[in-house]
């Protein structure tokens, strides 16, 4: 199980330690640190490390790594699992996951850290339930309680921990009652030189903010539900119906949440809404080369392209570039060779391009790999796979609640190969 | 408002400034002060020195403050355990609380606080608390169970809490059993024998209930568990995989891993023409996809578990080849994962696409990926035989951009490909000696002589190219150094009216001026193999070699097999069975980890039949048996005696044969056999070491973990030349005794890792005692009568020696020659009394009264239970009891179960008696 974490930032300082059971010293990180300066990036730190005496799996999240410590036999992932909840609670907490904010509500943390594990077993790591512990700071609560004297921790038992339906608690009361669903995918694609698509995916959620009183009981329909045959749920969807109906059945917690995750997998056609039009040359043997590109719509539905960003990671014997482009602007940074071109909207009538000389070092050779291009975009209103909410039902309340469903589409990894 | 503010006390006076804030009056400056204390806590200041003033807060009304102060307690208990018993009262009473929240904390935090006084009063609140009415507090005590097993085993199996626990695998609530199941778990890791998790149909159904219920991380737990069941047969296997099939869908990926290495393991019992198993395979798919769309870290190991479910079933990710194209923006240890897995499922009818991408990252900027990805298509090449042509073309385009690595990794594969496809690619062999001078890797250089030697016929100036390698042959590795000898002779063979002198010259080099065996002997034998009849040395060096297969990366099926069951565990990563990860060394796991260490060690174990089972350990020494030879280490007790000699001449105490300690499959082709001796005063274990590996090992350094005598290496371990396939070579390694102290289990028990160039290994094998005999033992006479009256008779036990043709000067000088000498000597009705005595490296006296009568073929001796405990450890002393390493066992044994002494007593013929004392310094 997992025995200890530390929280260390970027620079190598570790500002935050958690012993579940006995103490381990810091110097067991040591050997986290020599794996950091082997892997020379931070994001190619190996997760799993073993050691002499223990095994490290960390994590790296927000600029910073969660590494656990671990000494018996435990699954990997559900450590990795377990680590990106604590990261995700502290967001859920702090508004956001970075050292300033974990030092400045170090208390809590530690509060949370001994709620959600026990002996190195999770105890509660549902947000809901673990708000009902632990209250969130928030500057009104801290005026109160230093008024009142009142704590941020509850004193009673959560009445969820131990329903059928822990992930929700008892007795929520909104007068609007609102459900509302964002269905959000992303398509994860690789084309190559020539325009054609050597990979293509979608990734798609659909996230929830439910605020509805009482016990409400949720059925979510589609449209068109064959296209998920590939689904992980939230544990409050009734798995059997799904089999059966297609329908999503459930009582949603409290809150947002992530209602299911799902892919729409290579064997179906995606549509890909842009192309690029690129030509980065070097010459043989002179210290310069052309660099042109150009992006325009391909499959958008009608809808707008907006959002687009282009990164490049330039070849290392790139010392400048001289660019003009037609719409948006760019930056280069010398240093870590990153090309940026912040594009915004696609307009059909006049498609944004950007062109000029690079300049790369004089005297070394002719740079051999090709740099991709790395594309982000977002559509709105539009999931590219086609799926469609039909219509949500509730049952066991009476009230009427407000219902919306909004969906956008973005590019994940979406890279351009040159 | 930020708790940042509770650092910025960073005065002198702080300690005091707290002390008088914690005793103030106002509650809210009380919990402002607890708040501080606990912040210099996180960053590690000593707080230590308020304990009581913290304490004294601990009785409130207030949760907030309550809780606080248990974070504290937890952290600083183990320093001040004294003070600690003050919160014991407060404990016990919140452990009666109304509230079942409180009851809960209450217990859970005083089975964190790991101090050995607070144990013991903390076993009624639990044993209340396991029966609460309230589930939250039964699934806490579970765990809190779980916890006191850590720090007093015994006291959790008296007080019978295991088998409360195993009763709330049967609660109502599916939290409970999770928990449960859990803590049983992690108790079984300890205890690798024990039946603990007794699974059968009726628990399993109510693990499967559960299943359904209970929170992400209880399912983990109960299908880990599920996963260590055997279904009765086919049928009951399959309606456990349909229980388990809907866990593939939960967003938890450790849900869905475990589920998979449930359902990967129950599918083996499963017929094939079953529709059922159609289905399964299908649904296999779609959830281990989705885990590569999950963070990073997840997708790693993910993918390395997936790299071994292709390579056990490849049907079932065949379709998904694209999932596993590797994105620019992958961390790269992702990348190189993805990039394996890509050649494991690469077929006929995808090949196309895999070389394109391949092509694509061979161009890519990471050097270590790029390699792989030259490497790759070598592999395709070897794999899907239709594509070997496209891959050499691949190939002999990379090779074009005269990128010096990808140049170099192209020749290494290009090799491989010609000893898959021999006389079909010779053509390229042209555009590969053009890069000829660009090669400066040892690999690439070895891979371009073997390729010249062996085409030397379709070459013209192959005699050229070989001779431009030999000027600087001194310099060159011996993995190029053999190449070219080779590669030479061949050429000699093949052409032998130009190359005469060039053969001479590189056999005078290699045999004369080489300080490398394996070089030499190379050399020598293709000397006289030429000298004495060319026309069978055509035969032997041209041979026709076989062909090789893709098998060589693939891991071997037994393996696979038991790595499949480890789906989603720390040996999963690895791709080694449990045992080769590293030792893990706290007291709670040093024995137990059953993944981890338990079921290695019960093999390494294995390895010495006769070492432990306590059955065999009395065998009869039969008078054609010398002592030293073929006995097994288990039959050392008569060894030591040399009864059947009857001479006692023995110089230096008894040396067993040597063992096989590390075979060589367990560790990479290295084997590792020894024995320990003592001489004069000084201990050595006495290693072979021998290479089965096809590489050269080098760099070896050998290291013990703590053990209960202090042994660790003297000096380092001193392999002077590099040890070359199949060359033995035998090393003393003089050990010492001051090493750092554990109590293992057995007692003899040593665990060493050895490390050379090639990896880290691990083994683990027990050492007789009698190393440990110091060679001033002899007990002065008075002390030893006053010693041996002071062990009261109820601590005695006796055991005989059966078949010992002896007299008592025999014995005597035979067992002086282990250091165990004789104090005194007397005869009482025709009886030979002998007073024994020996001393262990650490101090330890041990006595013995040996009785033997003339005529009557055996020996008796007494051994009392020891009197003292030295070091505070249970059951240490009983090592001191008998003299010789099975006797040890056997004692060991018997001071654990009564039943054992007693078949001891039974083995042996009379009474044999034994006193371990410490004497005052």
């Amino acid at each position: 199980m997992i025995h200890s974490l530390f929280l260390i930032n970027c620079s190598g300082d570790i500002f935050l330690e958690k012993h579940w059971k006995s103490v381990v010293s810091q110097s067991v990180c040591d050997y986290f640190f020599e794996a950091q300066e082997k892997a020379a990036d931070v994001e190619n730190v190996p997760p799993v490390i073993s050691t002499p005496h223990h095994y490290l799996i960390s994590i790296y999240r927000d600029k910073l790594f969660f590494v656990s410590v671990i000494q018996t036999e435990v699954p990997p992932l559900f450590v990795i699992e377990f680590l990106h909840r604590v990261a995700d609670t502290f967001q859920d907490y702090f508004g956001e996951c970075s050292e300033a904010a974990i030092k400045d509500n170090v208390v809590i943390v530690y509060e949370l850290l001994e709620e959600m594990l026990d002996n190195g077993f999770p105890l509660a790591t549902e947000s809901n339930i673990l708000k009902e512990l632990i209250k969130p700071p928030t500057i009104l609560r801290s005026v109160v309680n230093s008024i009142t004297g009142s704590s941020n921790v509850g004193d009673t038992l959560p009445t969820g921990q131990l329903s059928n339906i822990p992930w929700r608690r008892a007795g929520v009361k909104y007068t609007n009652n609102e459900a509302y669903f964002d269905v959000v995918e992303e398509i994860d694609a690789i084309i190559d030189k020539s325009g054609s698509t050597v990979f293509a995916e979608i990734q798609g959620v659909i996230d929830a903010c439910i605020k509805l009183s009482g016990m409400p009981d949720l059925s979510l329909s589609f449209m068109n539900p064959r296209l998920l045959d590939d689904v992980s749920f939230h544990p409050c969807i009734r798995f059997k119906r799904w089999e059966s109906e297609r329908v999503l059945s459930f009582i949603p917690p409290d809150g947002n949440f992530r209602l299911i995750s799902y892919r729409v997998s290579s064997q179906n056609l995606v549509a890909i809404p842009v192309y690029v039009k690129h030509s980065i040359s070097f010459k043989e043997n002179s210290s310069c080369g052309r660099f042109d590109i150009t992006i325009g719509p391909k499959q958008n539905m009608g809808k707008t392209i907006e959002g687009i960003t282009v990164t490049v990671h330039m070849p290392k014997v790139v010392l400048n570039m001289n660019l003009t482009t037609t719409q948006g602007s760019y930056t280069f940074d010398p240093v870590t060779k990153v090309l940026t071109w912040d594009v915004g909207k696609i307009t059909p009538q006049k498609l944004p391009s950007l062109k000029g000389l690079v300049n790369l070092q004089s005297g070394a050779p002719k740079p051999e790999e090709n740099p991709s291009l790395n594309i982000q975009f977002k559509i709105q209103q539009l999931a590219i796979s086609g799926l469609k909410v039909n219509r949500l039902d509730m049952y066991g309340e009476k009230y009427k609640p407000f219902k919306g469903v909004k969906y956008v589409t973005k590019a994940g990894k979406f890279q351009v190969r040159t | 408002m930020t708790d940042s503010k509770y650092f910025t006390t960073t005065k002198k006076g702080e300690i005091f400034e707290l002390k008088a804030e914690l005793n103030s009056d106002k509650k809210e400056k009380k919990k402002e002060a607890v708040k501080k204390v606990i912040a210099s806590m996180t960053v590690g200041k000593d707080v230590s020195a308020l304990f009581p003033d913290v304490v004294n807060c601990m009785q409130t009304d207030n949760l907030e403050l309550k809780k606080l102060v248990y974070l504290y307690l937890m952290n600083y208990a183990k320093s001040q355990p004294d003070m600690a018993i003050m919160a014991v009262n407060t404990f016990v009473k919140d452990c009666e609380d109304p509230n079942p929240l409180i009851r809960a904390l209450a217990v859970r935090t005083m089975g964190c606080i790991r101090v050995d006084k607070i144990t013991e009063y903390l076993c009624e609140p639990l044993r209340k608390c396991l029966k609460d009415e309230d589930p939250y507090v039964r699934k806490t005590a579970a765990v809190c169970v779980a916890k006191l097993h850590d720090i007093n085993a015994q006291l959790v199996e008296d007080q019978g809490f295991l088998d409360t626990l195993k009763d709330l695998i049967s609660d109502s609530n599916p939290m409970v059993v999770a928990n449960a199941v859990a803590a049983l778990s992690e108790i079984a890791e300890s205890h690798p024998s024990s039946n603990l998790l007794d699974l059968n149909p009726q628990s399993i159904n109510k693990l499967l209930t559960a299943l359904n219920e209970c929170t992400e991380w209880g399912q983990i737990f109960i299908l880990d568990c599920l996963a260590n069941y055997t279904p009765k047969d086919d049928r009951e296997a399959q309606s456990i995989c349909e229980r388990v099939t809907p866990r593939l869908s939960h967003a938890n990926s450790a849900v869905v891993l475990s589920a998979v290495k449930v359902l990967m393991k129950f599918m083996e019992m499963l017929s094939k023409d079953l529709d059922y198993y159609g289905t399964l395979l299908k649904k296999l798919a779609p959830p281990l996809v989705t885990l590569l769309s999950a963070e990073p870290e997840l997708q790693y190991v993910a993918l390395r578990n997936i790299n071994l479910i292709v390579q056990k079933r490849p049907e079932i990710l065949k379709h998904e080849m694209k999932v596993f194209f590797v994105k620019y923006n992958d961390p790269i240890y992702v990348k190189l994962e993805k990039l394996d897995i890509m050649i494991r499922l690469a077929s006929q009818a995808n090949i196309a696409q895999v070389l394109a991408e391949l092509k694509e990252y061979a161009t890519e900027v990471d050097v270590d990926f790029v390699r792989k990805a030259v490497r790759a298509i070598g592999r395709c090449a070897i794999k899907v035989e239709q594509s070997a042509e496209r891959c050499v073309s691949t190939l002999l385009d990379l090779i074009q951009t005269k990128v010096n690595y990808v140049v170099q990794e192209a020749i290494v594969v290009i090799k491989d490909i010609f000893r898959k496809y021999p006389n079909k690619y010779e053509s390229v062999i042209a555009t590969l000696c053009e890069n000829l001078d660009s090669l400066d890797e040892p690999e690439a250089r070895a891979a371009m002589i073997w390729i010249v030697g062996e085409y030397a016929e379709r070459i013209d100036n192959a005699d050229e190219l070989l001779e431009s390698f030999l000027e600087g042959f001194h310099d060159e590795s011996t993995q190029v150094q053999l190449q070219l000898l080779t590669g030479i002779v061949k050429l000699f063979l093949k052409k032998p009216t130009e190359t005469q002198e060039l053969v001479q010259q590189v056999l005078s080099l290699a045999t004369q001026d080489s300080d490398n065996p394996d070089l030499r002997d190379r050399g020598y034998i293709y000397w006289r193999l030429l000298s004495t009849d060319p026309v069978a040395a055509k035969e032997v060096v041209l041979a026709e070699k076989p062909l090789i297969s893709e098998e060589t990366d693939l891991i071997e099926p037994t393996l696979l097999d038991e790595l499949i069951c480890y789906i989603g565990t720390l040996a999963s990563v690895y791709h080694k069975p449990p045992m080769s990860g590293p030792p893990l060394t706290t007291s709670s796991v040093q024995m137990g980890a059953v993944d981890l260490l338990g079921g290695g060690l019960d093999s390494l174990m294995g390895d010495e039949p006769e070492g432990i089972g306590g059955t065999n350990f009395v065998a009869p020494p039969t008078a054609a048996v010398p002592a030293s030879l073929g006995a097994p280490i288990g039959s050392g007790l008569s060894d030591l005696f040399d009864l059947t000699s009857g001479v006692g001449t023995l110089s230096g105490s008894y040396v067993a044969p040597k063992a096989v300690w590390l075979p060589a499959m367990k560790a990479k082709g290295l084997e590792i056999s020894g024995t320990f001796t003592r001489q004069v005063g000084s201990i050595s274990m006495d290693l072979q070491l021998t290479n089965k590996a096809l590489q050269v090992m080098t760099d070896f350094a050998i290291q013990f973990n703590r053990n209960s005598f202090g042994l660790a290496p003297a000096a380092p371990l001193q392999v002077h030349a590099p040890l070359s396939p199949n060359q033995t070579v035998e090393i003393s390694l003089p050990l010492s005794t001051v090493g750092s102290v554990m109590k293992m289990e057995p007692l003899n028990n040593l665990q060493v890792a050895v490390k050379n160039n090639i990896d880290v290994f691990y083994f683990s094998t027990l050492y007789p005692l009698h190393i440990l005999f110091v060679e001033d033992g002899k007990m002065d006479r008075q002390m030893f009568l006053a010693t041996w009256k002071d062990i009261p008779n109820e601590n005695e036990a006796q055991f005989q020696i059966r078949d010992c043709p002896l007299n008592a000067e025999a014995v005597s000088s035979k067992l002086q020659s282990s250091n165990i000498f004789t104090v005194a000597k007397r005869n009482v009705e025709g009886q030979d009394m002998l007073y024994q005595s020996l001393k262990l490296t650490n101090g330890i006296w041990v006595l013995a009264e040996l009785r033997i009568q003339p005529g009557n073929p055996s020996c008796t001796v007494r051994a009392p239970a020891p009197t003292l405990r030295p070091w505070s450890l249970p059951f240490v002393p009983c090592q001191g009891v008998v003299l010789v390493e099975d006797a040890v066992q056997a004692s060991l044994q018997a001071w654990l179960e009564p039943e054992s002494v007693r078949s001891l007593k039974r083995t042996f013929l009379e009474s044999f008696h034994i006193h371990p004392v410490r004497l005052p310094r």
